[in-house]
């Protein structure tokens, strides 16, 4: 019960990360998408938090699934289904765990990234939420070994936000940045620029109750 | 029996593509998921669950346009019981085209992998006669 009532804490500090920088996100993909990024993932986290009020919650993977169902239905775009999938394969990782390990939480990471990069076809360098989430699961992994959950997920964050600051000068091959050619160079990703944010207020919300 | 699920970005677009199945093809049930929950250009993986599930046939084909379109119709795919999933084929051929033949040869009472061979003959099929 403990650790799902941490991940709700995640998923109240991520969407309000994506109520902050929705902006932001939305500016970033005005340059070279269509505009709607950050208010997208601000209203499907809303549509989450309003899930989880309702939902029955037993274990961290429930916390996770209706999160899935939420931004799947609600986000729109391919950001929903990309970020639906992550949240599903993330909760089936952990099954019926209710104690999640550090090894748990970067092994959920990895099931996020193998559905992400499954429904995108994307590898690192087409500038997408794969070029920030490969290494923050690498990161993740190392600190794994030994480490707690908030460490994994701060190590995942630092890695995603490097990954993200990475996709500045590529040429974008998958998503509607991709019909843009040249002209989607010297513009970082908005995806990966939220994946980096997500994770950024997953481990604030656990380092603060810890 | 076989039915056709179109899933495009624009409501019109489903639509239209819908009724110009019908007019050719006549007795075929399709239904149309055009644009996002809030009716604008998009998708709506919600309202392609449902027009999957509320098809009342033995079989399911699903036709997609742009990039996020073809996402939904897999994460839908996914959310699916696997006895949900094993009547229902998301089929890479072109929009119009695609759904057109497939309609047709679904009129005919023919089985999904009939109707999609057809659809994926409209891909390579030339518009404008070479030479």
């Amino acid at each position: 019960m403990e650790d799902t009532q941490a991940t709700l804490d995640v998923i109240r500090e991520m969407a309000a990360a994506m109520e902050e920088n929705r902006r932001q996100l939305t500016k970033l993909d005005s340059e070279i998408g269509d505009g709607d990024h950050g208010n997208n993932m601000n209203r499907g986290f809303q549509a989450a938090l309003e899930r989880l009020e309702n939902a029955d919650l037993a274990t961290p993977a429930d916390v996770l699934k209706a999160v899935s169902m939420a931004l799947i239905s609600k986000v729109g775009g391919a950001a929903g289904p990309l970020y639906g999938t992550a949240f599903l394969r993330a909760s089936s990782a952990l099954g019926d765990t209710e104690e999640v390990s550090a090894e748990d939480a970067a092994e959920a990471l990895e099931a996020a990234l193998g559905g992400i990069k499954q429904r995108g076809k994307a590898e690192v360098g087409d500038k997408t939420i794969v070029d920030a989430l490969q290494p923050a699961v690498e990161a993740a992994r190392e600190a794994a070994d030994g480490g707690s959950v908030a460490g994994v997920l701060r190590a995942a964050a630092g890695a995603a936000e490097e990954g993200a600051e990475a996709t500045v000068p590529i040429r974008a091959r998958r998503g509607r940045a991709s019909y843009l050619g040249a002209r989607s160079e010297g513009h970082q990703d908005p995806g990966a620029t939220s994946t980096y944010m997500l994770l950024d207020a997953a481990a604030r919300a656990l380092e603060g109750s810890s | 029996m076989v039915g056709i699920v179109l899933v495009s970005h624009s409501k019109q677009i489903a639509e239209g593509t819908a009724e110009l199945v019908l007019q050719m093809a006549g007795e075929v049930e399709i239904s149309p998921v055009g644009g996002d929950a809030d009716g604008t250009f998009g998708t709506d993986p919600e309202r392609i669950e449902a027009a999957i599930r509320d098809l009342e046939v033995d079989e399911v084909l699903v036709f997609m346009d742009l990039g996020s379109a073809v996402l939904s119709a897999e994460t839908v795919l996914e959310m699916l019981s696997p006895d949900e999933r094993e009547k229902v084929t998301l089929v890479d051929a072109p929009f119009v085209e695609g759904a057109f033949a497939a309609g047709v040869t679904a009129s005919t009472g023919a089985d999904a992998e009939e109707c999609v061979e057809a659809a994926m003959e409209a891909r390579t099929e030339p518009k404008l006669q070479e030479g």
